[in-house]
């Protein structure tokens, strides 16, 4: 079995997977089940300023997207951060590393947008022995009203400045956490850079709202017939999350700043889409609330035999999909894929017909010789990957290459078509 | 040999008798509707459309249910087939929009389209939610021979269409087959009744009952008060053996057993032989076979004259049998029935020789005949009709098991129904 052991800006772990700063790290005792079922870290549910504790709603906290079979494909909450005085979770935190030394705890934190607030916070927390922080830049609901969480995050010079001043408050590793709600992740990733971030862990929620309620004709759920945009999460955000580490990852100018990928992992596959793509960890959140911790099974189990599979380390995995990540215009257009139909896998259903034909480029046959056939028309066929996509039997439709690889690769920028090409 | 029959009542506990008589196959929860309905590709041109007689949409009906479109779902269905309901209980599903579904080529088992199909119309039967209205009044008067499937099924797209109907029904109750025919297990909470009002309910329809076509009212009054004829009359005479002794006491028609035990208002009190024969291979032959042994008949035996291939009774019909006890002989066709006044037994001859099989009572279940009927072209028994169901005589169309290409299914009898009111409705128009 591949060792899985991991080091994130030198927080060791027996594995790369920690659990995500939320409901599922917000006291010892979740965390003590956590490291039990084994997972290699924990980011410890955001602490706020000492103070009233946090205020949540009583209502609903959560929602979620379902399948038909009540499978969970999305997720959304309201709740804030951390409820429980400050210093009962510092003690706890305090007791975690010293039962746990082999794990990763690290502390999510969040705080006004002025200095003295973390110059009297951070050393604090820094004193439980946490291996590091990670700067809550990213929580879309509540306290992004009291100018925290995205508030900040949509800002790069707020997440610069705050991070300057967490860096010259604590001593161990910071982690900027940036959030999804902006244009361009590249703005906030430089950002925490600039102020000195040792890394950044994205994404954090989506701004959300998941459905009505079908009898009131109100936003579902709602407190006392009020609701509010949640935080969406879960296996429908991995894309959004995976683009943005990408992004990060793939630009040079960000390229060296380490990754911790967050964003819907929930089994292994998901985490090695993560990896490939530039993160050097993952977090996971939703599907511990969904299944409990003992998901952590298949994550390890399953990226290990993985590695196996394929002779590689850990460390050789972390960017190995990023330099096949590129611009659209870079893309080759002399390059031509068709969809090929195994008969022998058909099985006839025939959506692969009815979407090229009523959606794509009527290029797929319903019926050859009086019988009911689905066949690709080459000349029709545009390879776009629609039949592939829908066909509900794996591996049915494939896509195969028929122009010939000693073509020259003609991309856009150079394409005579494109009046902004370049010219010798 | 037994000097007297061993036939009695109470042959079982009366809760052994309702387990045994209870729904076939209960009706889905929410959640397996919703899973099930999960597992529809949403063909295009699907396959199991396309095998259903009746035509019904059936990805757009499983869609419906997954988006909890449950009216709009019965709905799809009830629009091709107003007998929606009951064709979910007794279609042999098998052999028709499942055996065609896609999910047995990718997994080797189908969508449960019958199942889903009773999740859909059920709630709206129970409610009796009217999903149709009918036209403007036509002015038209339309007379429908026989309140069966066919027959309910014409009088219902008549009535949609705006033409006023008289359903003239020779039983007590109307439903035909549906109300005397079915296995009990098939359509229990007399389900017949139920769906038959539902189906009346869109109004314009009059029923008279214990009117039969030849004693009670004849066709060509009929032709001449009536603006257009349905005739849905099904098969009424039972078919004979042939055989010395089939006139011994013990020797019964399957079907006139059966209607009785669906009338019965206690099946416990219904005589149940204890050795019991039947003869035959269809639907007809399972359904008493099967029925003896849930009333307590200790000993059924089934059997056929030819191989388990020829039969008419679907795969699962017969696995149906044979799980509930029944032995079914192939190849065995009956020779002569023994006995004096009262059968004792049934010889048979095969390739291999004669055998008897002894029996408490004798079910003959061969097929029915059309009962004969003054007017209208027959060949091989049955009335001869066009493309549009139209009959030898002017303005009589026909429809169900008593015509031509009739296949003994409920499924095939609405849609005869359903063609002939469209083609009686353009018919009318062109008047």
């Amino acid at each position: 079995m591949a060792d899985l052991k991991s080091t994130f800006l030198g927080i060791e772990s027996p594995n790369p997977f920690w659990l995500a700063s939320a409901p599922p790290t917000d006291k010892a005792y979740n965390v003590n089940r956590a490291f039990e079922a084994g997972w290699g870290g924990a980011v410890w549910k955001t602490l706020g300023e000492d103070g009233p504790p946090i205020v949540n709603v009583s209502g609903p906290r959560y929602s979620a997207l379902h399948s038909n079979d009540r499978r969970v494909i999305g997720f959304n909450n309201i709740e804030l951060i951390t409820d429980r005085p400050l210093q009962t979770n510092l003690d706890e935190i305090r007791q975690i590393k010293r039962d746990w030394p082999d794990r990763a705890v690290v502390v999510s934190v969040m705080l006004p947008m002025n200095e003295d607030a973390w110059a009297k916070h951070l050393p604090m927390i820094e004193d439980t022995g946490a291996d590091g922080l990670e700067l809550n830049f990213g929580c879309p609901h509540g306290m992004s009203e009291r100018g925290m969480g995205a508030a900040v995050g949509q800002v790069p010079e707020y997440i610069q400045m705050a991070t300057e001043w967490a860096k010259s408050a604590a001593s161990i590793p910071i982690i900027v956490k940036l959030t999804p709600n902006v244009a361009s992740i590249l703005p906030p990733a430089k950002a925490a850079q600039a102020g000195g971030a040792d890394a950044v862990s994205l994404i954090n929620t989506v701004n959300s709202i998941m459905r009505i309620n079908y009898d009131t004709l109100t936003m579902y759920p709602t407190t006392d017939g009020m609701g509010t945009h949640g935080g969406y999460c879960g296996e429908a955000v991995k894309p959004i999350a995976l683009n943005m580490v990408a992004e990060i990852a793939r630009t040079q100018e960000t390229s060296k700043l380490p990754i911790s990928g967050i964003g819907g992992v929930t089994d292994w596959r998901d985490a090695v889409d993560f990896l490939a793509l530039g993160a050097a960890n993952v977090q996971v959140c939703t599907a511990a609330m969904v299944y409990g911790f003992k998901i952590i099974d298949d994550l390890a189990d399953g990226l290990s035999t993985f590695l196996d599979e394929k002779g590689l380390q850990l460390d050789e995995l972390i960017g190995k999909a990023v330099p096949s990540v590129t611009d659209w215009q870079h893309l080759d257009l002399n390059y031509v894929e068709k969809a090929v139909i195994d008969q022998d896998l058909c099985i006839k259903c025939g959506r692969c017909h009815v979407v090229c034909e009523d959606t794509s480029h009527q290029a797929i046959t319903h019926t050859v010789d009086g019988e009911r056939r689905f066949e690709v028309i080459d000349e029709e066929c545009v390879g776009c990957n629609l039949c592939v996509s829908v066909c509900p039997v794996d591996s049915c439709i494939t896509m195969h290459q028929v122009s010939d690889d000693k073509e020259a690769a003609l991309p856009w920028t150079d394409h005579p078509n494109n009046p902004m090409r370049k010219t010798d | 040999m037994a000097d007297q029959p061993d036939i009695r009542s109470r042959r079982l506990e009366q809760d052994e008798i309702a387990a045994n008589f209870s729904d076939l196959h209960p009706p889905l929860s929410r959640s397996e509707a919703l899973i099930e309905a999960d597992r529809c590709y949403f063909c295009f041109d699907a396959p199991c459309t396309e095998a259903c007689p009746t035509g019904i949409d059936i990805p757009v009906f499983i869609q419906k249910i997954r988006s909890n479109n449950i009216r709009g779902s019965a709905r799809t269905i009830l629009s091709d087939n107003i007998m929606g309901g009951m064709c979910a209980r007794v279609c042999p599903t098998e052999v028709l929009c499942e055996e065609a579904c896609v999910r047995n080529t990718h997994e080797e088992k189908p969508v449960e389209i019958g199942l889903l199909q009773r999740y859909a119309t059920d709630p709206v039967i129970d409610a009796r939610m009217q999903l149709f209205s009918r036209a403007e009044p036509t002015g038209k008067r339309v007379a429908v021979v026989g309140g069966g499937p066919a027959g309910l099924s014409c009088a219902h797209r008549l009535a949609a269409l705006g033409h006023d109907v008289v359903i003239f029904d020779r039983d007590e109750k109307i439903g035909g087959l549906n109300e005397y025919g079915i296995a009990a297990y098939k359509t229990v909470d007399d389900f017949a009744q139920t769906e038959a009002e539902y189906i009346l309910a869109i109004g314009g329809i009059e029923v008279r009952n214990n009117c039969a076509l030849g004693t009670d009212v004849s066709l060509t009054e009929l032709q001449s008060d009536y603006d257009a004829v349905f005739l849905g009359i099904g098969l009424g005479r039972s078919n004979d053996l042939g055989v010395d002794g089939e006139d011994k006491d013990g020797v019964v028609n399957a079907t006139d057993y059966i209607a009785e035990l669906r009338q019965a208002g206690d099946l416990g009190e219904l005589p149940v032989g204890r050795t019991v024969v039947v003869i035959g291979g269809g639907m007809t032959a399972i359904d008493i076979a099967v029925q003896s042994r849930r009333l307590g008949a200790e000993h059924v035996h089934m059997v056929y004259r030819r191989g388990p291939e020829n039969m008419s009774a679907s795969t699962f019909e017969q696995a149906l049998a044979q799980t509930s006890g029944v032995t079914i002989h192939h190849r065995a066709p009956p020779k002569r029935i023994l006995g004096d006044e009262y059968v004792t037994g049934v010889e048979f001859e095969t390739d291999d020789g004669k055998f008897v099989l002894y029996a408490d009572v004798v079910f003959k279940a061969i097929g029915q005949h059309l009962n004969g009927i003054e007017g209208p072209a027959t060949e091989n028994g049955r009335i001869v009709i066009d493309g549009w169901h139209r009959t030898s005589l002017d303005k009589v169309w026909a429809g169900g098991d008593c015509v031509i290409d009739g296949d003994d299914l409920t499924v095939t009898a609405v849609q005869h129904g359903k063609l002939a009111a469209i083609d009686i409705d353009r018919h009318l128009g062109e008047q």
